[in-house]
């Protein structure tokens, strides 16, 4: 087996024998179960909650195979695995998604079996993609590279992986559980929505620790995480989640599938009551065998040890030359460079969004091409970000006009994150058996129109999130301009909210209005950006605050005051 | 056959080893084209399930049997739902995947 070689990459986690072992036995036992399966020794009924536990879904045309990628950090090896995947078994292309991984859309139960054993060669797996467990745990996408961060959430995301994984108490939950990290000023891992969202932070003495976020997530009925505990110390860490996992395993419903998450228990108990009970756990927990000591979580960091980085100037010529002589490049610069913590690197995001393309696509070439570029230009490794795009999180400055170029050769160079063009758009209902509405022609159109870069900077930051139905697969409740899809009578129709927000001042969008066709919500989108550019204060108040400032009236009056 | 649009079903299903979309055809077996597919009046469409359903299962080869209203569009048959145009061809956004990519 060709097993990635430790070496000199940045912050990939390399398993060892135990977790090798683990998952080559899943591989077999999931190997038996679809033979029993297809001979008839086991039914759909029986079989269903098998193939989910190894992230095996049917969709509208076929199977869906989703892949763990742990906190959204692979290697180029890695990366190049899936691409030959999704040549031999897919169509030549997967979709990074939301959640920080990634699905094959058109994959066969008969060879599921040999593209889990072929993941296997790589370290991953398709486990805790699905099913009521808890899920794999997702971060910022610039962890260990942004200037802002405070403390690396990959190692604490890890312990939560290894900790996780086998957990009996854990496998059947009454729903699936999410958790999110973030360890830097900004949440760039939207954690006030997932099941537990954790703020590392710091004392003054410098000593890790987290506030816990209980009972976020968005769906059916949208919630925001309740602030549960300010400071829980790095070495109560798994004490305290283990706390909160418990009281949700006793108290969470199990008889009723809309009520079932841990949203809903911490709503119906009340915050006060769920944090006593939590907290009562805790105190009972508390011990050496939930200790997190120092010493498992220094071993763990040093697999996150920083890459051997150059000493460099704080700023290179050789940008500033490149970004003088080409416009298109400077702007690419401006919107989708980050600033690094190392003198001299930047971190790049790659937009898997050019206009009129499908949000989160990227064809077995493209990966390729990233795989290649990653190796090149960021020590092997790279990200998928939540909102569906990828992330070089070490690239030198002096290297980036380069790796632009290379990418926006494989239309993979658009200038847009954070921009309007920057769409999250869930399959929807051109490959989701639950959709109600499609969600990528939307997408597809929405960016089509507003295609143009420059505009794209005027209007500035500006998030559009587009789910199919109000599983809210596409995050819409905490988008700048939200779109859910309904079907009316057979017909889709869209529904636009508006004034949500993903990150730590999270808020739930509002409905502006009645639904609209797909024709009218492209024009609605077009009309709500004339108006807030037409009451900006100036182009340094974002969308979000024009609305609060004016309100939904004069959005409501351009869009309906036609009929 | 009755000919009043609307009151036409079809049956539909996955196949269980590859999870192609396939269709209740003529004599009970299945087939990949919708343009294959059996129709049903309403009232018939019920038994028909229930038959096809036994046998997809019995037989390991189907699974999410279901059935769906099929109206007729200038003389030919076409899904009356969205979901099951988007079935019968492929996705409408890879006009080169799916069923609509073989013909
Ligand atoms: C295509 C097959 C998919 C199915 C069957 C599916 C199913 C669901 C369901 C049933 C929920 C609601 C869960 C609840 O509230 O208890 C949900 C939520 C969610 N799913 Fe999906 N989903 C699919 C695809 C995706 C994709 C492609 C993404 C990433 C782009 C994604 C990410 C999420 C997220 C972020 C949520 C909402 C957050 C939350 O759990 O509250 N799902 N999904
Ligand atoms: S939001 Fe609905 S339509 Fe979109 S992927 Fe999730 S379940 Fe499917």
């Amino acid at each position: 087996m060709n097993h990635i070689a430790p070496g000199a990459r940045a912050g990939i986690y390399h398993y060892d024998e135990i977790d090798r072992r683990f998952v080559g036995e899943r591989v077999e036992q999931f190997r038996k179960q679809v033979e029993r399966r297809l001979a008839g020794e086991l039914t759909e009924e029986e079989f269903k909650p098998i193939r989910l536990m190894n992230g095996l879904y049917l969709q509208l045309h076929a199977y869906m195979l989703r892949i763990a990628v742990p906190y959204g950090v692979m290697s180029a090896v890695q990366l190049r695995k899936l691409s030959e995947i999704g040549r031999k078994y897919d169509r030549g292309y997967g979709h990074f998604t939301t959640r920080q991984n990634l699905q094959y859309n058109w994959i066969k139960l008969e060879d599921t079996p040999a593209i889990l054993n072929e993941l296997a060669d790589v370290d991953m797996h398709a486990l805790q993609t699905s099913g009521n467990c808890v899920r794999n745990v997702t971060t910022d996408q610039f962890v260990g590279a942004a200037a802002d961060e405070v403390v690396d959430g990959r190692v604490y995301a890890e312990i939560l992986r290894q900790w996780t994984t086998l957990h009996p108490e854990f496998t059947y939950l009454p729903r699936k559980f999410k958790i999110a990290i973030s360890g830097a000023s900004s949440d760039r891992a939207a954690v006030r929505v997932h099941d537990v969202g954790l703020l590392a932070r710091r004392n003054e003495a410098g000593e890790a620790g987290f506030t816990f976020y209980v009972g976020g997530g968005l769906g059916r009925s949208p919630f925001i995480g309740k602030l549960v505990r300010e400071w829980v110390a790095e070495e109560d860490f798994v004490a305290y989640l283990e706390a909160i996992l418990r009281v949700y395993n006793q108290y969470g419903r199990r008889d009723n599938i809309y009520k079932a998450r841990i949203k809903i228990l911490v709503h119906e108990l009340g915050l006060d009551t769920f944090r006593q009970e939590v907290e009562e756990e805790f105190e009972r927990l508390r011990g050496p065998k939930y200790r997190m000591a120092p010493e498992i979580v220094a071993e763990i960091r040093k697999h996150f040890a920083p890459p051997p980085f150059e000493e460099l100037a704080e700023r290179s010529d050789i940008l500033e030359r490149a970004k003088a002589t080409d416009p298109a490049f400077a702007n690419w610069v401006a919107v989708n460079v980050a600033e690094h913590r190392a003198p001299g690197y930047a971190i790049a995001t790659i937009s898997l969004k050019p206009p009129g393309g499908i949000p989160g696509d990227a064809t077995c070439d493209q990966m390729d091409l990233i795989a290649d570029l990653a190796e090149r230009h960021s020590f092997g490794e790279l990200r998928v970000s939540h909102v569906q795009n990828i992330v070089l999180a070490h690239v030198k400055q002096d290297e980036l006009y380069d790796l632009w170029q290379q990418l926006d050769a494989a239309g993979l160079g658009t200038a847009n994150a954070g921009l309007i063009g920057d769409i999250i758009a869930c399959p929807g209902l051109d490959y989701c058996a639950l959709a109600n509405a499609r969600s990528i022609p939307l997408a597809q159109a929405i960016s089509a129109r507003f295609a143009d870069p420059i505009r794209q900077r005027t209007i500035g930051e500006l998030g559009i999130k587009i789910s199919g139905c109000i599983n809210a697969c596409g995050h819409h409740h905490i988008a700048a301009i939200g779109i859910l899809g309904v079907d009316k009578k057979g017909t889709e129709f869209y529904q636009i909210t508006v004034g949500g927000d993903p990150t730590l001042t999270t808020a739930i969008g509002d409905i502006l209005g009645p639904a609209v066709t797909e024709t009218e919500a492209v024009d609605a989108i077009e009309a709500i950006v004339e108006v807030y550019l037409a009451n900006r204060t100036g182009e340094d108040e974002r969308f979000v605050d024009t609305l609060k400032r004016v309100g939904h009236a004069p959005f409501k009056e351009r869009i309906y005051a036609a009929d | 056959m009755p000919s009043q649009d609307g009151s036409l079903k079809a049956i539909t299903a996955n196949r269980l080893r590859d999870g192609v979309v396939v269709f209740l055809g003529a004599d009970a077996a299945w087939v990949e084209a919708f343009a294959d597919a059996a129709l049903f009046a309403a009232a018939d469409a019920d038994a028909a399930l229930a038959a096809a359903k036994a046998q997809a299962e019995g037989e390991q080869f189907g699974v999410d049997v279901y059935a769906f209203d099929v109206e007729t569009e200038n003389g030919v048959p076409v899904p009356v739902k969205m979901r099951e145009r988007i079935r019968a061809l492929g996705p409408s956004v890879r006009l080169d995947l799916g069923k609509q990519a073989a013909a």
